[in-house]
């Protein structure tokens, strides 16, 4: 039995005529201890398809099983990262990650509760914000307090969405790492919502893209040989990571253009060449 | 550098470039010495860390942004303020959100031929639009449209006023990974048929290598200037499988990647 396990998943918004059906025929098994990276264009689906396996919302037909057991409402074992931070606003970073940890462990001391705050945020280098309030950061530091806060939770199953799109190439690295290191040592299970295929192949055991919706749908699935601990250094030279990042990419731009209409134009270009304004323009522009 | 092109052949060129902001702790210099020779009908892209002046340079270019010390100049002659010889792609798609698509790309259109007739405007407008995959959404306003549809609109304003040199700032920076490659299908399909100068920034060293005729890298501020030029040999036309499938390609990347680290 599948430690996580979608079956035949279909979620619409709205009723009767006017109901829209955004996921469909969403079969997905994820064993114990695997880390899962779903790669998708935006507006497929992608939040809707957490948000359903967190247990904020309900699928319109079809199951999901967490540990046999069909979900159904949220729970502290499936932790999730937003992608839109979801931090309060009236919190500073410290009572943020502080009230994550309270929930969730309620017998630790006070001590031990503000040594776990201070170390996650440590980790992911916002010590010197502890004390200031979500619309004092930017919206990297919102992420990474986000980060800070469902790690600092432990859960058994990390849930990512686009966790770490909105931050520079640097913290993104670190950040990767700090989620693979905790996941790697806690033994936890993963399932990451990216649009990066780097990303993806760094970090995951296997990727699955979710296809174009409305409508969408799981696609075949591509797995990742490639031993851990991975240094993306050395990956670039990895043939293993060169051939299966070349099946990945080639895949979904073809997915992708299947969506595109035609580059043959229907319209003829009338041939004639623009007035070279470049002298009298600048004259008669006054850049002050 | 040496200058390596006939001078019959340099598109635009820039001498010596230097640009100085004043500030309260002296002159703080973004660029210094900076020398490029483009030539007709290259690809060119930059690379460079944040903050390195890319965009100061492309703006210098642009005719946006007054030039501290140095030339710019455009088939021999030096540039005076911005003008429609210049086509500009921003990160942000800057469109007039109040206009539909064809009167953002009608905009340009009927300063720079003002010679033509209205159906021949229109034409133009079509055509672009249609070539970037906006038949559908000529009469959208650009407010309705996804930011990806947005960047087509200016990839189609951009090329619909034939630009001599087309100058891209990060354009595809603000969207998934995936639109962006599928954008770049879009532009380097109609840069292939129009085969205009291009003077393109960006981040991503994927895009860099599949664009570009030759890679520029920039070396970090303040005082940046050309650290190194990669020459990609591919062929053109070029698809995305024949590029990442080239002997050549990983190492190109790693050549890249190895610049931006140190």
């Amino acid at each position: 039995m599948a430690y996580l396990e979608l079956k035949n998943v279909q979620k619409s918004y709205g009723q009767g005529i006017g109901s829209q059906s955004v996921l469909q025929d969403i079969n997905l098994e994820i064993e114990e201890g695997e880390f899962v990276a779903i790669v998708g264009f935006s507006g497929s689906g992608k939040t809707t398809l957490i948000n359903l396996i967190s247990g904020l919302q309900e699928p319109s037909s079809g199951e999901i099983l967490f540990k046999g057991t069909p979900v159904s409402g949220t729970s502290h074992e499936r932790g999730v990262i937003f992608q839109n931070y979801s931090l309060l606003p009236w919190l500073t970073v410290y009572q943020n990650v502080w009230i994550a940890v309270k929930e969730t462990f309620p017998k630790k001391s006070k001590k031990e509760r503000d040594d776990m705050v201070r170390s996650y945020l440590d980790m992911v280098n916002l010590s010197p914000a502890i004390d200031k309030r979500p619309k004092e950061l930017s919206g990297g530091m919102k992420q990474r307090v986000a980060v800070a806060r469902t790690l600092a939770m432990d859960p058994e199953m990390i849930l990512m969405d686009e966790p770490l799109g909105a931050l520079d190439a640097l913290t993104r690295g670190k950040l990767q790492d700090e989620i693979l290191h905790i996941w790697e040592k806690n033994k936890r299970t993963a399932l990451l919502i990216t649009n990066d295929v780097d990303e993806g192949i760094y970090m995951a055991d296997r990727i699955i893209p979710l296809l174009p919706g409305p409508n969408a749908t799981l696609g075949p699935e591509f797995k990742i040989d490639i031993s851990r601990p991975r240094d993306k250094t050395e990956l670039n030279d990895n043939p293993e990571f060169k051939k299966i990042r070349n099946e990945i990419i080639e895949y979904l731009m073809k997915i992708g253009h299947e969506n595109d209409s035609s580059n043959e134009s229907l319209y003829l270009l009338p041939d004639l060449e623009p007035k070279d304004l470049r002298w009298d323009f600048s004259s008669k522009l006054k850049l002050s | 550098m040496e200058n390596e092109f006939a001078p019959a052949d340099i598109m635009l060129d820039l001498q010596n470039l230097k640009k100085v902001y004043p500030t309260a702790n002296g002159d703080y210099i973004v660029l210094e010495h900076l020398n490029l020779q483009i030539k007709k009908e290259e690809f060119v892209t930059i690379i460079g860390h944040s903050g390195c002046g890319k965009t100061t340079m492309l703006s210098m270019i642009a005719g946006l942004n007054p030039i501290s010390d140095g030339k710019i100049s455009i088939l021999g002659s030096a540039i005076r303020g911005p003008g429609p010889d210049r086509g500009v792609i921003f990160q942000a798609p800057s469109l007039m959100p109040w206009l539909t698509a064809m009167e953002n790309v009608m905009l340009g259109v009927k300063q720079v031929f003002p010679h033509a007739s209205r159906k021949q405007r229109a034409d133009i407008c079509k055509y672009y639009l249609s070539r970037v995959g906006l038949e559908g959404s000529f009469h959208k306003k650009a407010a309705a449209l996804s930011q990806g549809m947005q960047q087509r609109v200016g990839i189609a304003r951009a090329f619909a006023i034939k630009p001599k040199v087309l100058l891209l700032d990060e354009p595809f920076g603000m969207l998934d990974s995936l639109t962006r490659g599928n954008l770049q299908d879009v532009l380097i399909e109609i840069w292939n048929k129009e085969k205009i100068t291009a003077v393109m920034i960006t981040h991503d060293v994927d895009e860099a290598i599949f664009l570009a005729d030759r890679v520029v890298m920039m070396t970090s501020g303040p005082k940046a200037k050309i650290g190194d030029v990669l020459d990609i040999g591919f062929e053109r036309p070029r698809t995305r499988k024949t590029v990442i499938e080239h002997a050549d390609y990983y190492n190109y990347r790693k050549y890249l990647i190895d610049f931006l680290e140190h």
